[in-house]
This record gives structure tokens, sequence and C-alpha cells, in this order.
């Protein structure tokens, strides 16, 4: 079957069961996908089908034919775009495991919402863990992406 | 009976002479080419063992220690690009080669390693002097390229000028290469006046900031989990559940009937089944049967290990501190006010679970990727188990998705298994061993369990004695960290030391054995120390009618960088100001890896009893800061990661077995949780001290003072939940 990732269409062969995770990672070598937990617990492997963000350790890849898949290594859209641009403006990063995650969900939330509250922010981001707790730099850097959509 | 002073030193005092003779700068020209992803190939001259300068006109700085999100990377190289005189954009890093000779940390007693916060303070003389080295080998090159004195060249912005002539360091970087290095004593330092990027603030409009930020925002970071040549095999190990089990005997027919599983493999400490791919390693781990021979196990529950420890505190331990009558002076007349403060295992949890390739060709070599902490610990454990020299082991250090000290293992637990899994299969093919969630979670190695029994006297309105006796695990006994025979005190770091001038001092400790490992754990002995120390101190405080902050200042008034935090923090968080109904502060001031911190914290308690810390103000000294945007961010870290701590993490054991598994159940710090963070530096010209880890010790008891002021009751049972 056919999986359109960044737009573009990759040939999966794999087992029924194997998550997308696992094919991006160790198949198409797109490592910017990351694991954390393997239980959907964490968010640091965090891609986007359709534009909502989607746990990449649990789903698997068979069950996503027909459907776009977006991962941090095709972050083009304004949002992402912007998203990027907040993220290094501000520094956010530490360890920057959980970041592609981090991204990928504050892009779903300023696609969905381009001005959000305080509280949307932390409504958006909290199931996306960060053990370095930039969390302060995260929600700052939600707020600048934001401005810089205009 | 031990006092403070013959004490054993903890990791990261056992300061050998910072030495740059040893550091070296004998290397002279030692041109390679080498292949940066951003800029392709280019040839590299070593100036001296840290400086390497690009024809490209790159500076690259090896880095001794691991970059895992401190920032050591932007730290270190900034002290090379300062007495270089370089521009901000030529500033590369690489992690250094495993090599004790010339990237050893003089703070660990020579051996590699990244941990106790040393990194800034233990390089700072070796950089500046590997700069300033590097900068006059530039200089002269130059002046026989122009044919001009050296003094008369002026390097400014990574490039050299003598009049109406200039060349870049990239011209100069063969030539500077083939120049003797300056005798180090020779060599001077910028004045702190002249600064162009030690101490200046993050600039997104020059550039100036993390020099992995962009990297890891591009998903262009490479850490040891995304090292993934052709044919690499997954290799998952299951480990006995409970600390101390054996493995009896296994079946592995339903793995074996798992496609893509190419080997089951039993190694010192469980069986490994190795696969294709991850999901097919899974799921044959998955079918494994094995049974556990736990004759040496630990079964006990934690319930029971904390009353046995409990049971120790009645006698005296190892005594570690002694003022005025000790112990004795805790009895007498007055009141006497005791309670016992329980602290939980605790797993580090970086994001990044354990991993590490290890590629072997039996009888010759062997390389690793790993976020390697230990480098030169890990080369000498796989040395030994794949029976080939260390020389013969290449480390090669990738960046780790955090570590928080889990990846700074004394046994090299992690590359032992790999190496010892790569072993099992002659090294047909690369192997990748992985931890999962629930490895990490289950297998140890945690914050240890302890005990502290607070005791204190008071009379006539004073606190007359104070007293700190400890249960607890010891991480140093057994590693070469200790010396055999003496005590770890490093499991009371924080506590024996306690600033407060009070007449009568005993602190005292039982080191307990159990199978478990423990592990030092970001802060390590100041994670549970601080805690008792300062939230009791505020009991105290109360029984007295004291003011947190008032009392604070009496009892530390010969110790100016404890009280020049404490000032800036109370004032920073209008300490004396009112609240609105419904919140509460608190306040905490520790010392810790050199470095000193206050924290207040702002929390608010509802009408259902429900906690939230709204806000936390801090003040940190750690003498000359090197970059204040990280410092900052080290703080805000440090604060978000020892709030998890006391919120919600906890190992517990049932039976021996934990009993938490993954995020689920393991309760760490979500973005719902976390405050808002304002951080205030003392200025300072002390040398630079650590701030990776200084920033977790106040945030607990902050926060629990702060409870304690909302409802007067003591919070001696961690984690404390979500009700006040």
């Amino acid at each position: 079957m056919k999986l359109t990732i960044n737009g573009k269409d990759h040939e999966y062969a794999g087992e029924e069961d194997r998550p997308l995770l696992w094919y991006l990672r160790e198949d198409l070598k797109m490592t910017g996908t990351k694991f954390g937990c393997g239980v959907a617990a964490c968010g640091a492997c965090t891609v986007l089908v359709d534009g909502q963000p989607t746990r990449a350790c649990i789903t698997p890849a068979a069950t996503l034919e027909g459907k776009a898949i977006t991962t941090i290594e095709g972050l083009d859209t304004p949002a992402g775009q912007a998203v990027q641009k907040a993220w290094t403006e501000l520094d956010v990063v530490q360890c920057g495991w959980c970041q592609s995650g981090q991204m990928l969900a504050a892009t779903a939330l300023l696609t969905a919402t381009p001005k959000p509250s305080e509280q949307q922010i932390t409504d958006g981001m909290n199931s996306n863990i960060c053990r370095c707790a930039t969390y302060h730099r995260i929600r700052g850097a939600v707020a600048r992406a934001s401005e810089i959509m205009g | 009976m031990a006092d403070t002073s013959t004490f054993s030193p903890s990791r990261r005092f056992v300061i050998a002479a910072i030495g740059i003779g040893a550091a070296g700068f004998a290397v002279g020209c030692d041109s390679r080419t080498a292949t940066a992803a951003a800029t392709g190939p280019t040839t590299l001259t070593s100036l001296g063992d840290y400086v390497r300068v690009g024809a490209d006109n790159t500076i690259t700085v090896y880095i001794r220690h691991i970059e895992f999100g401190q920032g050591v990377s932007t730290g270190l190289t900034t002290i090379v690009a300062e007495e270089i005189d370089a521009d901000w954009s030529q500033m590369r890093f690489e992690h250094s080669p495993a090599d004790n000779a010339k990237y050893g940390n003089p703070a660990f007693g020579g051996m590699m390693g990244t941990g106790g916060s040393t990194a800034i303070f233990s390089s700072w003389e070796q950089l500046r002097a590997a700069g300033a080295s590097a900068r006059e080998m530039l200089r002269q090159a130059a002046a026989k390229k122009f044919g001009v004195d050296a003094s008369e060249v002026l390097l400014v912005k990574g490039k050299a000028t003598a009049g109406d002539k200039s060349a870049t360091y990239g011209e100069l970087a063969a030539d500077a290469g083939a120049i003797t290095p300056p005798d180090p004593k020779t060599l001077t330092y910028k004045d702190a006046s002249a600064y162009e990027f030690i101490g200046k603030e993050r600039d997104p409009a020059t550039g100036y900031g993390r020099l992995d930020s962009a990297d890891k925002v591009h998903a262009k970071a490479q850490y040891a989990l995304d090292y993934n040549p052709e044919g690499t095999l997954v290799a998952l190990l299951q480990r006995s559940p409970k600390a101390g089990g054996k493995v009896a005997s296994f079946d592995d027919t339903a793995t074996k009937a798992i496609k893509g599983v190419t080997d089951v493999v039993q190694i010192s400490n469980g069986v490994a089944v190795i696969a294709s791919d991850f999901w097919a390693a899974k799921k044959g781990r998955d079918a494994l049967k094995i049974t556990w021979d736990d004759s040496a196990a630990e079964t006990r529950s934690s319930d029971a290990i904390f009353a046995d420890y409990r049971a120790q505190l009645a006698k005296a331990g190892h005594e570690a501190r002694k003022e005025g009558q000790g112990a004795a002076a805790l009895r007498g007349a007055g009141e006497v006010v005791t309670a016992d403060f329980d602290f939980p295992f605790l797993a580090h949890a970086p994001m990044e679970p354990l991993n590490c390739v290890v590629e072997y060709k039996p009888g010759e070599s062997a390389t690793i990727h790993s976020g390697s902490q230990m480098p030169t610990g890990d080369q000498m454990a796989a040395a030994a188990v794949l029976g080939l020299q260390p020389a013969q082991v290449n480390i090669v250090t990738m960046l780790a998705g955090g570590s928080f000290g889990r990846r700074a293992t004394p046994d090299a637990d992690l590359v032992s298994e790999a190496a010892q899994i790569a072993k099992a299969v002659n090294g047909k093919a690369p192997v990748r061993l992985m931890w999962t969630r629930e490895d990490d979670i289950r297998s140890g190695k945690y914050r240890p369990m302890a005990v502290h029994r607070m005791t204190a006297r008071l009379n006539g309105g004073k606190l007359e004695a104070w007293g700190d006796r400890t249960a607890i695990q010891s991480i140093m006994e057994g590693t070469p960290f200790l010396p055999p025979g003496t005590v770890d005190t490093s499991s009371i770091e924080g506590g024996f030391d306690i600033a407060y001038a009070i007449p009568n001092i005993a602190v005292d400790v039982h080191l307990v054995k159990q199978p478990t490992s423990v592990l030092w754990w970001r802060s390590v002995g100041h994670t549970h120390t601080a805690y008792a120390k300062e939230h009791f101190f505020d009991v105290v405080a109360k029984k007295l009618g004291k003011d947190p902050v008032a009392y604070r200042r009496e009892l530390l008034a010969s110790h100016p960088r404890l009280l020049g935090v404490l000032n800036l923090a109370a004032e920073k968080a209008g300490w004396d100001t009112p609240l609105p109904a419904g919140k509460f502060r608190g306040v905490a001031v520790h010392h810790s890896f050199s470095s000193y911190v206050a924290e207040v914290a702002e929390v608010s308690v509802a009408a259902d009893g429900t906690f939230h810390v709204d806000r936390v103000v801090c003040a940190v000294d750690c003498g000359i800061v090197i970059n204040p945007d990280i410092v900052r961010s080290q703080m805000e870290g440090g604060i978000g990661y020892g709030l998890s701590s006391i919120l919600g993490e906890a190992v517990t054991l049932k039976d021996g077995a934990p009993v938490q598994s993954n995020f689920f159940d393991y309760n760490v710090l979500r973005m719902n949780q976390m405050p808002k963070v304002e951080v205030y530096i003392v200025p300072s010209t002390e040398p630079p001290s650590g701030v990776g880890e200084p920033g977790v010790p106040p945030i607990g008891p902050a926060v629990a003072n702060a409870l304690l002021a909302a409802t007067g009751k003591t919070y001696a049972k961690l984690p404390l939940g979500t009700k006040a």
C-alpha cells in the first residue's frame, strides 16, 4: 500500500501491526520523529495525520493509507515555519528529544487556533512531556509563533 | 568517628590541580579532513587538543563533556571563542574522543566524565588557555605572512589585520598549525570589560545563542538512537523484575517463531532478544518465558523498606558533623520537635531511553555510538567484555536526549550489556541495545530511598540543637569514586554542611545495603537533604514565631553568598507584600555544586484543598556567568525537574518489583503544573560554578514551606500529590 509522508508516496509492505514510528525511523531513516514511551503517554513521536496530532508509536502504519502524514522533516506550513522560527529565537531546546513532538503539537494548535489564550496553549500542549521542563519557554514560543504568523 | 574534615570527597570535589600543562598544546599540526554536514569537507588544523580551525573559516571546539541539554556545547565553546577573538558564526562544537590523557575531567580525578555540574568550572582555565594559545599561534602565522612583527597584528572577529593586510583565521589555519604553541605561562587573557561573548545575552538578531538550537529544531541533531547503519539488529533485554534476581531457566520457543527474530542469548543479567527491527524484538521479548531465581533478590515492598530504615534510626550512625554538644544537646530543657521525612526511589526517565550501537569486529575493534557520560569508563568496560585493548574500542559520543545522571554509570551498565550481546552474535551485524520506557522505569538505577529523622530542641525562644539522622543506600560504595574504607558522605551532602548558625548540631548517617541499584539523580544527595533541612527549618521557625526570611538572615549572617541570593529572591518576590486570599509563599536557600540558589514559591490552595504552584522567583549566584540565558534555562529546567519529583514521582516496590512502568503511572511534570519562573543572577567575579543541578534542591522545600504557611502542617512524605 501507499503511504503519503510529507507529500511523497512510499510503498509500505511491512507487518500489519507495526507502528508508523518504526517505519519512519528504521526503514525510511527519518529519525526526527522520536521514541519516548511506546504507549502514547508522552508525545515525543507526535506526527500530523490529516493535520491532527497523532501518536506514531501506537498507530499502525498500515492504517494510514490515503492520509496525509506530516513529520518534523516536512513541517513547511506557515504555522510550522513560524513555530520553528520561534523555537530557535527563544532557544527553547535543552536536550531536544521531545521537541519535534512539541513543535508538531504547537503547529496543530496554531493551525486550529491562531491566537491561543494561555489556557489554550496549556491545553493544546499538555500531553507532550518535556523532562528538561522547557515548558516555560514552550509557552513563550507558541505565543511568539502566533505573533510571527500575524 | 569521622568528622567533616576527614570525610571522603564527594565526586565533584575530587579536584586535581586544573593543569593547563596537562591539557596539552603540543600537538602542533594535525591536519585532517572531516565532513561537516553544513559545510561539506574541509581541511581542519588542530591548534592544541581543543581547537581546530578549518580552511572554511570554521572554528570547532572539542568538548570533553556530553551535551544532553544543559548547554555545555555552547558554554565551553564560548570560552574559546572569547579568547581566540572569533566571530560567533564561525563557532562549532564536537564531542571529543575517549581519551583520559587529553580530555580527562580534573574534577573526576582525571577520568573523562560529565556530572556534578563541573563542566564549566573544571574547563574555565583550561579552555581560556586553549583559546589564548590558538590565538597566539594565529597571530604568529599572520605576522609571518604579512612580514610584520607579531605585536602589529590585530585579531578581531576571526580576522587578522596589520595595516592594509588582512587574512581570515581559515586562511591562516594551516600555517598556524606549524607554529610551536606558546609556553602556557606566557599566555595573557582578555580583561572582562572587553568580553564580546562571556556574560552576554542571547541575541536572535546576531545569531548569538545556543549552538545546538537550530539542529534540534530542524531535526538534524544526531542522537545515539538516530545512528542507524544498514543492517542494524535491535536487541531488547529482559532483566529481572526484582533487583538481584537471576535467570534460572527460559523458554524461547514462542519468541523464535516471531518473524524477524534472529537470536535469543542469555547474558549476565538477563535474556536478550535480537531481531531485524524494534517491533519484532518487542514482540519476541513479550513472548519469552523466563523463570527467575530470586534467592538473592530484593523481595520487600517499599513500606517494609521504610520500616527497616526507621528501625536503624534508633541507633547512632556514622557521625558526619558535630557542633557544640552534638546529639547530647537534642535532649534537655524546652521543646523537642521531630519528624521523619520519607523519600521514595526516583527514576531519571530521560526522554531518550538508554541505547547504544555496537559494531564489533572480533579480535580487531569495536565502535560504539552512545550518549556516553563516562566515555573512558565505557571504553574500558567494552574492551574487557570483548577481549580487546581499550585503544581498539572507539567510543563515539552522540548527543543525548537528557540524562539527569542516568548515563553516568560507574559500572557502564548499558555498554557492558550491549557488548555482551554483540559478542554473543560474534559481531555479525551492528547491534543496537535499546531500553524501552518500561525498562527505564522498572530496571533502576534509582535515586535512593531515604529517611531523614529531623530533630530540633527549642528553648527560650531559640533553636538550641539540630539533629539530622539519615538511613539511605550509598551510591558511591563499590565504585572507583570512593576509596575503600571511607564513608560515602555524598549521600548526605547539603545536610551535614548545614550553614545555619546553631550552637549544637548532630548529623549522622546509616548506609544500608540492599540489592537495588541506585545512582546519582540530578543534584544527588541535595535532592533530599535540602528538602529535609529547609522544610524542617520552617517548621522550627513557625514554632518560634519567626518569619522564614528574617530568621534565615539571622542564622546566615556569616554566609554572604547565601544571604545574597536569599535577599535578592525575597526582594524580587515581594516577600514583605501581602498576597491575595488563598495564596501563600515559601522560601528555601541552598548551596550545592559550589553555587548558591534561593527560590520563593507562590502557591495557591483551592477550597477543595488542591494546590498549584503559580510562580517561582529564583536567585542564583554561580560566579562568573558565561551565558546568562543558559543559566536561566538551567534554573527554569531545574525548578521543573525538582517540582516534578516532589509533586508526583515515585517508584514503589511491591514484593521487590517496581509497581510503575511508564509515563501513565510514573507521574512527571506536565505544562499545566509548570509555574511561571523568574530568574535573577547575582553579579559575581568568583570563578564560574555549576548550574545544571543547583536549581533543583530549593524548589521542593520552597513549595512545602508555602503549604506549611497555608495549613500549618509538616509535609514529610514525598511525593506530595495534589492536595495541601
